[in-house]
């Protein structure tokens, strides 16, 4: 992907980096002892779960830590200056000069009250490259490289302006601005959909290797640093544990932890398999304060052996070009291939629940949300969110929902529990009429339908002891009296959950993320419902815990027949555990067929596009796959679609897609809207027509 | 922006005629009978001299025909006759607002000019001895009685230490200069009269410092606030990754954000150093709204108190709409 390094002296060398944060309790080693190097235009990748020690990383590199953070040992080395040594207006010299860094958060990362025009050229001019007009002129010519389409009429613009995706194209321009040997990018994609995420990884590929800048990508998704970076070091518990080529790493991971890493997350580019559940390592990090005197990931390693308890291991070569830290691979060992038994065809892997009554059944549901007037005279806006939905579930089934943010899929679940009342359209319930019912006829059906949040840390309420939260339920329900009765309850479901029963006195604040999503579905349980409603349950957590809640939540549906209705973003999730699934645009369904049929063949452009957005690895047997990168955004919602509503990004639009197209059935069980189902396919149709950019231009 | 512009107008104006109506209702229903009050025992013990008292003043007509005598006397810039001074209310008002707009205008700007740099100062030294010292100069600013404020400094700087003048708006042997806008600062520039302006300054400083000390308290820990709050933001550590000067970023960045707040609070305390002169006024011998104000609410004096009220609610209310007009400035996020 990259030209070999040509100079000698390498842009970032580290050397043993140790970064603590000052707490009362101790001091907490963030990052214990981190090396690498990075030549002149090459690409890293660095993973890890939260609390890895890899965005300490990437600001103590850039010297942007805050108190109590300090940097206590090791060397860094940029174009072979020694960055500790710097004077503070050394640094400043540097940063945003040769060495440039992208946030996460785009939304949060531009200042609001000033031109995105100022906020592009100040660094130009602060750092004495250019005069303000010399600035101006880059800026625009920037963000055009950065694919907005009229960077004349952005620059002028407020942040407010524009979407996530648009704001981090400015970001992604502010951090070129002076053209840097170095850009750090701290999961520069995580807080976008897949179709945007999609086009800025792109974006990164094409700078890296226009402009010969190195890049340092931090990310906790292996795709996404797979499909940019060439080679990837894996941190855990403030550590490098494994350092190698990207592929390699996937491929055949020496360390179990990265072993771990890349089995908890299923592939899209893989066969399903029959068994459903995901590898997933159980206990949490160590405690930074009270780290482990062997390996620090021995006490969750499947594979340990008696030297790991006591020995820390170094991090060493396993092979040629691959280091790792592990006394196992170190002594030749190869981790297995998790789950190798078994694989099936796709279709063919598990049976499908049919039933003839379905436990839900919706007919042309709509949600309009009137906004509030922005004066006293003008006239109301609405909000198009839901804008007629079909869908049945059968029971024990589980049906995936999927689309980018925006396309209701949230509003679709909070119209089906009823916390929403439609605007139109029919919601069945076992036989039970509910869209138009009262509040009082719905009571009793709550009980029997439930939903888990994505957020597990905004959704318990933090004053309440667990045991409290979870007794509640019950209590109202009238079924459990407060007292020995509920305890007893509560405990149980603890454990069905997989916690400890002994903690129900506990405050939400004591668990981890993990811990707090497993509480949300005991709270969900407790009623015994029919119907779980699950909102992007696993989006908030580290690849791992998805693994566990996942198969917990597999577990569940096994046990107690449970009917899953699960929105997701990650098609890789909803292709593992969806019997079926069914795609949104701009509140209407454009696709609805088995997870395995969708999957394999997507009828409709949008799946098509949806599914090839999702960042796979460019190694292997990949390199043949034909990446579609869908050019644009959803348009907003304030205007009802007329035709189809995706012709404006539709690569393959013809003019008779201005009238709207039915959501037929083609095959048994398979729907599309679509007047050309099944006929976008890249292999053949090259490059998309370049019309679908206009999406571009600020809202 | 002109539309944001013209509905903060038109929201004014509605505001506006509903507090006429406010202003004439609250006044008309009280208890207490100003006939009682204006009227000796022994007039007022003769019911023909009260009768004919009431239909002068118009207080035998219904309510509502009152409510349409008083906004078409409005319209004509008419606020009615003060029943106790018996001239024109419009006339006493006047007479007696220039002083207090002098005097609030001067102790605002001072409240602003030693607020939000102490505020800055204290949010950027956040936990140093600056933070110490603004926290102290707020904390004995809002904590102190006006009154107690008043007499304390009169007595340090001008009986004790004689380094200010005393009360009133000038020396009393002093002539006021030739009379423009009432407000002798201005008036004295006007003239060309540097005595005078120099006289009306000095007694401007004790009464603005009493009148501004807990509004300066406000601003400073209110800018303190919202300058920490914008330090936090993830757009000031974008800006130190594209190393830009410290002290560009506060100035640049993070200081217009933090002063949207802190116009919100400006505002509202413009109004209240309007409203809330009196004790000042009376320690220093202010001829003012906040005496004239005082007087006329002893008297039950109703054409009057309604002036005043009104008067304020408007100033209240064109304050606001300015507040409203310096947002779309700070913050294009409002402009749409």
């Amino acid at each position: 992907m990259t030209a070999p390094p040509v100079l000698e002296v390498p842009v970032l060398e580290v050397q043993d980096l140790r970064t603590v944060f000052l707490t009362d309790a101790g001091p907490v080693r963030a990052v214990d002892g981190v090396s690498f190097r990075l030549g002149a235009g090459e690409t890293l990748g660095i993973v890890g779960e939260s609390g890895s020690g890899k965005s300490v990383t990437a600001l103590s590199l850039l010297r942007l830590l805050e108190e109590p953070a300090r940097i206590v040992g090791g060397q860094m080395r940029f174009q072979g200056r020694d960055l500790l040594a710097m004077r503070p207006e050394e640094l400043q010299a540097l940063r945003g000069d040769r060495m440039a860094m992208v946030f996460q958060d785009p939304m949060t990362g531009l200042n609001p009250v000033i031109r995105i025009l100022r906020q592009l050229t100040e660094h130009m001019v602060s750092h004495g490259h250019h005069t303000p007009a010399a600035a101006k002129h880059r800026a625009i010519t920037l963000l055009g490289r950065m694919g907005i389409t009229t960077p004349e009429r952005t620059v002028t613009g407020f942040p407010h302006e524009f979407s996530g995706g648009m704001r981090q194209r400015v970001m992604l321009a502010m951090g070129f601005a002076n053209d840097p040997a170095l850009l750090v990018a701290d999961e520069p994609t995580t807080a976008l959909d897949v179709t945007i995420q999609a086009q800025i990884l792109d974006l990164l590929r094409g700078l890296n290797r226009d402009f010969g800048t190195a890049i340092l990508l931090i990310s906790h998704d292996l795709g996404v640093i797979g499909s940019v970076c060439a080679r990837v070091a894996v941190m855990y518990a403030g550590e490098v544990v494994e350092e190698a080529a990207t592929e390699a790493v996937l491929a055949d991971p020496r360390h179990p932890y990265a072993w771990a890493l890349v089995n908890a997350v299923p592939r899209i580019d893989q066969p399903l398999g029959a068994e459903r559940r995901l590898t997933s390592i159980e206990g949490a990090p160590p405690d930074a304060l009270d780290l482990p005197t062997g390996c620090r990931f021995a006490p969750r390693c499947p594979f340990r052996i008696a030297r790991c308890e006591t020995q820390h291991p170094p991090l060493a070569e396993v092979a040629p070009g691959r280091l790792a830290r592990c006394w196992v691979t170190q002594a030749g060992a190869v981790l297995p291939k998790p789950g190798g038994t078994g694989f099936a065809e796709p279709g063919a892997e598990r049976v499908r629940p049919e039933a003839a009554a379905p436990l839900l059944s919706v007919r042309g549901l709509v949600k309009h949300f009137p906004l509030p007037r922005e004066t006293l005279f003008s006239p109301r806006r609405v909000v198009h969110a839901v804008n007629g939905v079909d869908l049945e579930v059968a029971r024990g089934e589980t049906l995936g929902i999927v689309g980018e943010s925006g396309c209701g899929k949230s509003t679709l679940a909070r119209l089906i529990t009823r916390i929403h009342t439609p605007t139109a359209g029919s919601i069945r319930f076992d036989g039970q009429e509910i869209a138009g019912a009262s509040a009082a006829a719905i009571r009793p059906l709550r009980r029997r339908m439930q939903m888990v949040f994505q957020d597990p840390y905004a959704s318990l309420n933090p004053r309440m002891r667990i045991g409290d939260t979870l007794a509640e339920p019950l209590v109202a329900h009238g079924l459990l009296r407060r007292g020995a009765e509920a305890r007893e309850r509560v405990a149980e479901l603890l454990s069905t959950v997989g916690l400890n029963p002994a903690w129900a006195a506990r405050f939400p604040h004591e668990f981890s993320g993990g811990q707090r999503q497993r509480i949300s579905i005991a709270r969900a349980l407790a009623l015994q419902p029919d119907l779980v409603v699950a909102d992007e349950p696993i989006s908030a957590l580290d690849v791992n815990i998805q693994a566990q809640i996942l198969n917990l939540m597999l577990n569940l549906q096994e046990r107690f027949g449970l009917t899953y209705l699960f929105i997701a973003h990650d098609l890789a999730v909803v292709r593992h555990l969806c019997d079926r699934v069914m795609v949104l645009y701009l509140g209407q369904v454009m696709e609805s067929a088995r997870s395995a049929d969708l999957f394999a063949r997507p009828l409709h452009p949008y799946t098509r596009v949806l599914i090839s957005a999702v960042p796979v690895p460019d190694v292997g047997a990949q390199r043949g796959r034909q990446r579609v990168v869908l050019q644009g955004e959803p348009p907003g919602t304030l205007v009802l679609p007329t035709g189809c509503p995706f012709r404006s990004r539709c690569p393959i639009a013809r003019p008779v897609c201005e009238t709207p197209p039915p959501l037929a059935e083609h095959t048994p069980g398979r729907w599309a809207a679509c007047h050309f189902p099944g006929e976008f396919d890249p292999g053949s149709s090259q490059a998309l027509p370049s019309a679908q950019a206009r999406a571009e231009s600020p809202a | 922006m002109i539309r944001y512009v013209a509905s903060r107008l038109l929201g004014a104006a509605v505001m506006a005629v509903l507090a006429t109506l406010v202003v004439f209702l609250i006044a008309n229903t009280v208890p207490g009978d100003p006939v009682l009050a204006q009227l000796g025992d022994i007039a007022a013990s003769n019911p023909e001299t009260v009768r004919e008292w009431r239909a002068k003043w118009g207080l035998d007509l219904p309510l509502w025909e009152r409510y349409g005598l008083f906004l078409r006397g409005l319209l004509n810039g008419d606020l009615g006759t003060s029943i106790a001074s018996q001239r024109p209310v419009l006339e006493d008002i006047l007479q007696y607002a220039p002083a207090t707009i002098e005097l609030a205008t001067i102790a605002f700007i001072l409240a602003l000019a030693a607020g939000i740099p102490l505020g800055i100062a204290a949010a950027v030294w956040r936990d140093s001895w600056v933070d110490a010292a603004a926290r102290m100069v707020s904390l004995i600013g809002v904590s102190s009685p006006t009154f107690w404020l008043a007499f304390v400094m009169l007595a340090l700087f001008y009986g004790g230490l004689q380094i200010a003048p005393g009360p009133g708006r000038l020396d009393p042997i002093a002539f006021p200069p030739p009379d423009v806008t009432g407000l002798f600062l201005v008036d004295s520039i006007l003239a060309g009269d540097w005595e005078a302006f120099h006289d009306a300054a000095a007694h401007l400083v004790l009464p603005s410092i009493v009148l501004a000390a807990a509004t300066i308290g406000l601003i400073t820990r209110t800018t303190r606030a919202a300058m920490l709050e914008a330090m936090g933001q993830d757009y000031v550590r974008v800006s130190r990754s594209k190393g830009l000067p410290e002290r560009f970023i506060v100035l640049r960045h993070i200081l217009p954000n933090a002063l949207i707040p802190v116009v919100t609070l400006g505002g509202l305390a413009f109004a209240n150093l309007l409203a809330g002169a009196v004790m000042t006024e009376t320690v220093f011998s202010w001829p003012g709204l906040g005496r004239y104000t005082f007087r006329s609410a002893a008297a039950l004096d109703f054409p009057a108190i309604m002036g005043i009220t009104l008067v304020v609610s408007v100033s209240t209310l064109l304050v606001n709409l300015l507040v409203d007009l310096s947002y779309a400035l700070l913050d294009p996020r409002v402009r749409r």
